[in-house]
């Protein structure tokens, strides 16, 4: 800001833009009310606040301009390529949104009789059939609300089935290295202790040394398939044999499903829970761009402990189990969510699959794994590959190629911001120095990889080439440059209070 | 007798009279980078060689750190909490993390001194 040559502080259509308080102007309005009743008793139990609530007062012009302008400093997937590996940021079709806006699906509420509501029901049950289908397996649980809320919910029937058994004291959990953080999480969440289990050299997971950590106190291994390094975990057959013969569950962390679906049923690997992050593998809206939706598939021996409500076929069109009493044969671990799940994102992640077909689901999963190998083959001299190829739907590098170039991972991707990317992955997965995680996904051409490609490798030379200091001042091109992250973290200022509250508190 | 001793996880421990300091290394701080949050075990807490004693949290990830010995923590660096950078500044003198009650002090014969963890650090 301080560096721009105008004298508004705006640069062109890069407007610098106030906070929506400090905008406001004490009773400026948009629209005329009447003024409303005094109110001379209490409505609220008690709770009615005691001071105006200090919004600011905008015109209606102000308002739309104010959350425009902040829109047009976003970067999203329809702004331009987003290879965030490990998040699968791809396309939302627009056949998913038109669908989900239906009324018939949009203004429908939870609270509506069920002989009202059948086709949303339908759309749930065709949705879970298409997941059991896709997986092999025979039951899933549609109600959590993104990936980590269903590891926690294949992980409560996990525990369910082994308090039923009698099998309480198994409480450890086995996570690898390279695992997403929400996986010794959810454990904890769960009452788990974790335990962590080494990779071998090249990328997946050390069966000895999982074997090792075996044991009668062992409730579940927990392992991502394809991996966070985006390798298959080529073993994987073997390791579910030893996780069953120890007496223990299988839990996978279904998040990179979609380098696999249509190609592989997780049943047939011996898997007895996982969650599908319906955000990724079918393309619905993703972080700030709406809900997640995580179902959770399960195993015939874990279904009968799957949470509350499931919609089963009645005797007269669908019905919605509410109660434990009304499931004969289930014993529910519970509830985890208000309603019936994330019905906007089913329907969309159905319109997906049901306009790609079984066919187009696999051509999709291959497509995406393609995209990701040529990233790395056209990558491969100019980065430093973490494992030896071929890789699944994103490729991992690490940071040996900045060795002695004063330049880091970070730099190096605040340098792409400059070049209107969105940098990869960076520092995750913790198993390789610097890492540099891309995923391209199914949905990029080549030629939108090929310009990425250029701009790595022409940075990377930049890098080896003794420029360190162009990338320090990186990013140069933003509505603020550099960020003092530390700061940031250390003493964040959560709260907008009005000046005069502020000379107050100095 | 006062000695400082070191473990490939890249903690330090110097004991003094049968109470352990832990801190981490220098080294460690450089690889974590600017540290923003640290969660430190509280008193009366037993921690098992190797086991999980602290967390440090720095604008690239989320670390644990793990206690050289095992034994019975008796006080955690309270200064840490407002002070977080300090890890940074100083990560084997006022940044010390917590103090405990050696179990066991043969244990101390399993870590390295400083000239084998120099060696060691050479070798990453």
């Amino acid at each position: 800001m301080a560096d721009t040559l105008t004298v508004s502080g705006n640069r062109a259509l890069m407007i610098e833009e106030p906070l929506i308080f400090e905008l406001g102007h004490p009773g400026r309005v948009g629209v005329d009310l009447p003024a409303p009743a005094p109110v001379d008793f209490d409505r609220l139990g008690g709770c009615r606040r005691s001071e105006p609530a200090a919004l600011p007062d905008l015109a209606e012009p102000q308002a739309v301009r104010h959350y425009t302008r902040l829109s047009q400093k976003n970067y999203g997937i329809d702004t331009g390529f987003y290879p965030l590996g490990s998040c699968t940021m791809k396309h939302n079709p627009r056949l998913a949104e038109k669908m989900a806006r239906l009324p018939g699906f949009a203004d429908v509420h939870p609270f509506q009789p069920v002989g009202t509501i059948q086709g949303a029901l339908e759309v749930i049950d065709s949705l879970a059939g298409w997941l059991k289908a896709l997986t092999g397996m025979p039951a899933v649980a549609m109600t959590p609300a993104a990936g980590a809320h269903g590891e926690w919910c294949g992980l409560m029937a996990i525990r369910a089935c082994l308090e039923a058994r009698g099998q309480g004291h198994r409480r450890r959990v086995l996570v690898p290295e390279s695992a997403h953080g929400t996986n010794p999480a959810s454990a904890a969440m769960c009452g788990f202790s974790v335990d962590s289990i080494p990779a071998k050299d090249d990328g997946r997971v050390d069966l000895a040394a999982l074997t090792a950590k075996l044991g009668d106190d062992v409730a579940c291994l927990m392992l991502t398939n394809p991996n966070t390094c985006g390798l298959f975990e080529s073993e994987i057959i073997a390791i579910a044999g030893a996780v069953h013969g120890a007496g223990a569950f299988f839990y996978c962390d279904g998040a990179n499903f979609n380098a696999i679906v249509g190609r592989v049923r997780i049943a047939d690997l011996g898997i007895d829970a996982m969650h599908i992050n319906l955000h990724k593998t079918f393309s619905t809206p993703h972080g700030g761009g709406g809900p997640g939706a995580g179902p959770t598939v399960l195993s015939a021996e874990l279904a009968p402990f799957a949470p509350l409500p499931f919609v089963v076929h009645g005797t007269d069109g669908f019905r919605l189990i509410e109660h434990a009493h009304d499931a004969p044969g289930h014993q529910p671990f519970g509830r985890i969510k208000g309603y019936h799940g994330q019905f906007g994102v089913f329907v969309r992640a159905l319109a997906y699959i049901m306009s790609m077909g079984a066919d187009g689901l696999r051509q999709a999963s291959s497509d995406a794994v393609l995209n990701a190998n040529y990233l790395l083959a056209r990558l491969n001299d100019a980065l430093s590959p973490s494992f030896a190829g071929p890789c699944m739907h994103e490729c991992l590098f690490d940071d040996r190629f900045l060795k002695d170039t004063g330049v880091t991972t970070l730099d190096f991707a605040k340098a792409l911001i400059d070049e209107g990317y969105h940098p990869m992955t960076m520092y995750f997965p913790l198993v390789v120095h610097g890492a540099l995680l891309m995923e391209p996904t199914e949905t990029e051409s080549r030629e939108t990889l090929d310009a990425f490609v250029a701009v790595v490798r022409a940075l990377a030379a930049k890098a080896k080439a003794g420029q360190a200091e162009e990338f320090k001042q990186a990013p140069r091109f933003t509505p603020r440059r550099r960020l003092d992250e530390t700061l940031a973290a250390r003493t964040p200022i959560l709260r907008w209070r009005p000046p005069a509250d502020r000379q107050a508190a100095e | 007798m006062s000695e400082i001793r070191f473990t490939k996880d890249h903690e330090w421990i110097h004991v003094d009279g049968g109470i352990g300091t832990v801190g981490i290394t220098d080294y460690a701080q450089s690889q974590l980078g600017d540290v923003v949050f640290v969660e430190l075990p509280e008193a009366g807490r037993n921690v098992t060689q190797g086991g999980e004693a602290a967390v440090v949290e720095s604008v690239k990830a989320a670390s644990e750190v793990y206690s050289p010995v095992a034994g019975t923590v008796v006080e955690s660096n309270g200064a840490l909490a407002d002070k977080p950078g300090l890890i940074n500044e100083e990560p084997e003198a006022g940044a010390w993390m917590f103090k405990l009650r050696l179990a066991d002090p043969g244990q101390l014969a399993s870590l390295m001194d400083r000239a084998a963890y120099e060696t060691y650090l050479s070798t990453l």
